[in-house]
């Protein structure tokens, strides 16, 4: 059985179809990465999932129940295990870096404080933010803003994560770093979503990649298969395009 | 004309008199500052129901939407003439003052509450978003995440809008309220020259207005500044 | 506490109400285009007066803005006569809502002019264009956009501000309710109506002035403001 079954998943902005017949299938501890053309629909995939877009059609079910997004029972049941990284971080610009990552461990799952502040201090030391704490997110850089994201997300320990477009803002020396922490997960059997053109990253984590054009999936295969045998030409110009540069 | 006015200056500014005026300034204060908090408490209110999702709820959403949009397009006057006949019907003992409490709240209400919302929805909504991908109720969005940020966009408009109500409630002196207006009306009738009076009027309504209308102006370039 | 309502005592006044609500336009019509020619003439002295003019315009928007209409208008309409100067109860209401206005829209039009100061040089920098066509095709349609929204919205706060007419006994929409009310008993169901009859005026205006904003001078945003 499938962590994450995705079956016919339709989803659309107004008028606008942006997601068209989405089948995926992520088994647990399983790496898979969407690559693609901007507005492609990798953000809005990641988004219908965790129901900030609503699917208009389709089946979505995770750890073997099946999601209901118009039903707030089992969309609060499904955001219980996932966690996610938003392209643009979002982070709470009234709390500081360590309110940030312990508000929803300490409001919402009310876990024991002092494990989730001791949970909360070893991630920021590990994405390199252990000096700080107190910072606001206005005063850290794009870059820092991300890696509190990625804390965030992990401090809620998430049986499924996503990660939209991680390392977009951050300076190269950085996204080492936080390739880093992902490989780390990636080891520790996380089972995770991962939207990236980081393409060296992708080929060496995933365990699938999945190509995605104009909201459809164009193709899904091993990282050999996708960047060193493509079936559609759409694959091999796209990453042809990305390697490339 | 001079002449007359400037005669009754010493007759005119008494202490009786002052006190007169400043008690009905007291209460043409009185009148905009509880009416607005008032008013913005349940517009507050108001402005919550209207960031709920529950489609349950939506009737309630449809309410307080409507609530805002019709009574802010009615006049203060005709509110306050619809109140004194209709609490004469619901409590024909209510006191003037209640009357013309409960029409500047009607009034405050829908007007705070489109800035309460303004303010709302000055919070990117990314940072809602990632609250409720984590299971925030909505209430713990609006009082976590929202409202701390939304406060300093709400409060420099919220209390221009208080400071501008205290020339509107000049209206209550139609009901009766002894607030300074009346008082302007009640000193001309006793003989008093109507340009003392209701020049002494307009100084004092400047008095209340203009210090507070600063304050007003000062506290929006405080708030504007980023910090935490 | 048992109150029956009985509309039907209401809506037999309706065409007169309508009158009186023709008369509340008219009145707001007065105060608005008055207070725009005034408010201009101030809004440029507030620019580009020299520092006495500057002051005096200062002094007069600060002291208009900062006390209620109403009591400006029985300034006028008792103090006045004081001075020699009688004036019908209809010139009284509708000066003392220009006089005010004036005070308010001379500040919304100086956040016109200053809003130009930097397109126009921008423009002028950019294009070649002779000043003219700077005025006709940059200068004009930036104050406009700039100032057409809070002008609307003035409008529409001038339209409820007309009631203010009904203590002088200028028969506009509440001056006439309150006269039928004077006579009849049903005054909470004329009350209801008149306020039904702000409603509908003030709609129809606000989604006019949105659509002529949205089409003539492209202001961006929904059409109820
Ligand atoms: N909030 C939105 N409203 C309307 N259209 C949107 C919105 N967000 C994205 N889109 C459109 O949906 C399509 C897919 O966007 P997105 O999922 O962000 O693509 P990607 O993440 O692959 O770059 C694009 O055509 C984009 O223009
Ligand atoms: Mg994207």
């Amino acid at each position: 059985m499938p962590h994450l079954a995705i079956d016919g998943l339709n989803a659309s902005y107004k008028n606008l179809k942006v997601l068209h017949d989405i089948c995926l299938d992520v088994e647990r501890s399983e790496v898979v990465s969407l690559i693609g053309p901007s507005g492609s629909g990798k953000s809005t995939l990641l988004r219908t999932l965790v129901g900030v877009n609503k699917p208009t059609s389709g089946k979505v079910t995770l750890a073997q129940r099946t999601l209901d997004y118009s039903s707030a029972s089992s969309l609060k049941q499904a955001r219980d295990s996932m966690a996610i990284v938003f392209q643009q971080y979002n982070l709470f610009q009234n709390m500081t870096v360590i309110g940030n990552v312990t508000i929803a461990p300490l409001k919402i799952k009310k876990w024991q404080r002092a494990e989730v502040e001791e949970h909360a201090h070893s991630l920021l030391q590990k994405v390199g933010l252990g000096h700080k704490l107190k910072a606001y997110p206005d005063e850290l850089s794009g870059g820092q803003q991300q890696r509190v994201a990625i804390a965030r997300a992990l401090a809620l320990k998430p049986q499924l994560l996503l990660l939209d477009e991680i390392t977009s803002a951050l300076d190269p020396e950085l996204v080492g770093e936080v390739l880093d922490i992902i490989r780390g997960l990636a080891r520790d059997g996380m089972t995770m979503l991962i939207v990236s053109h980081e393409m060296g990253f992708v080929r060496e984590v995933s365990s699938r990649v999945v190509m995605m054009d104009q909201g459809r999936i164009v193709e899904i295969g091993t990282p050999q298969q996708i960047f060193d045998a493509p079936k559609e030409t759409r694959t091999r110009d796209f990453t042809a395009r990305v390697l490339s540069h | 004309m001079i002449e007359t006015i400037l005669s009754e200056i010493p007759r005119f500014f008494t202490w009786p008199n002052l006190v007169f005026l400043g008690e009905a300034a007291g209460r043409t204060l009185m009148l905009s500052v509880v009416g607005c908090l008032i008013g913005f408490t349940l517009g507050f209110v108001l402005a919550c129901i209207r960031q709920t999702r529950n489609p349950w709820l939506a009737p309630l959403r449809v309410a307080a939407i409507a609530y805002t949009e019709i009574f802010r397009r009615i006049p203060f006057l005709v509110i306050l003439f619809l109140v004194l006949f209709a609490i004469q019907v619901v409590a024909p003992n209510a006191s003037l003052f209640a009357i013309a409490l409960v029409s500047v709240t009607i009034v405050s209400t829908a007007f705070l509450s489109e800035i309460v919302r303004a303010g709302f929805d000055s919070v990117p909504r990314q940072q809602v978003e990632a609250a409720e991908v984590m299971n925030f109720s909505r209430w713990q969005i609006i009082h976590m995440i929202v409202a701390p940020q939304a406060w300093k966009v709400i409060l420099p408009p919220g209390f221009a809008f208080m400071v501008m109500f205290i020339k509107d409630t000049a209206l209550a002196s139609q009901v009766g309220v002894v607030e300074l207006t009346f008082t302007g009306k009640i000193l001309s009738n006793r003989g008093f020259s109507a340009t003392l009076t209701f020049g002494t009027i307009l100084l004092a309504y400047f008095i209340l207005s203009y210090p507070l209308t600063r304050l007003g102006r000062y506290l929006e370039i405080r708030l504007a500044s980023p910090r935490h | 506490m048992a109150y029956t309502f009985q509309f039907g005592q209401a809506f037999i006044h309706l065409p007169y109400l309508l009158g009186g609500a023709l008369l509340s336009l008219e009145i707001a019509f007065i105060a608005f285009w008055g207070g725009t020619v005034l408010g201009l003439f101030g809004a440029y002295t507030l620019v580009y007066g020299s520092r006495l003019l500057r002051s005096i315009v200062q002094g007069y928007v600060t002291f208009f803005t900062n006390t209620p209409a109403v009591v400006q208008i029985f300034f006028l309409f008792y103090a006045l006569p004081e001075a020699g100067i009688m004036l019908s109860s209809f010139t009284a209401v509708t000066l003392g809502l220009v006089l005010n206005s004036a005070a308010y829209l001379a500040d919304i039009q100086r956040a016109g002019f200053l809003s130009v100061r930097q397109t126009e040089l921008d423009a002028a920098e950019t294009l070649g264009m002779s000043r003219l066509q700077m005025l006709r095709y940059v200068i004009v349609p930036h104050i406009a956009r700039t100032i057409y929204p809070p002008l609307s919205s003035f409008f529409i706060w001038l339209v409820l501000g007309s009631s203010i007419g009904a203590l002088y006994g200028v028969e506009e929409l509440t001056g006439r309710a309150l006269n039928i009310a004077t006579s009849n008993l049903r005054t909470i169901e004329i009350f209801l109506v008149v306020g039904g009859i702000y409603i509908v005026m003030t709609l129809a205006a606000s989604l006019s002035l949105g659509l002529v904003g949205r089409h003539v001078f492209r202001v961006r945003g929904g059409l109820l403001r």
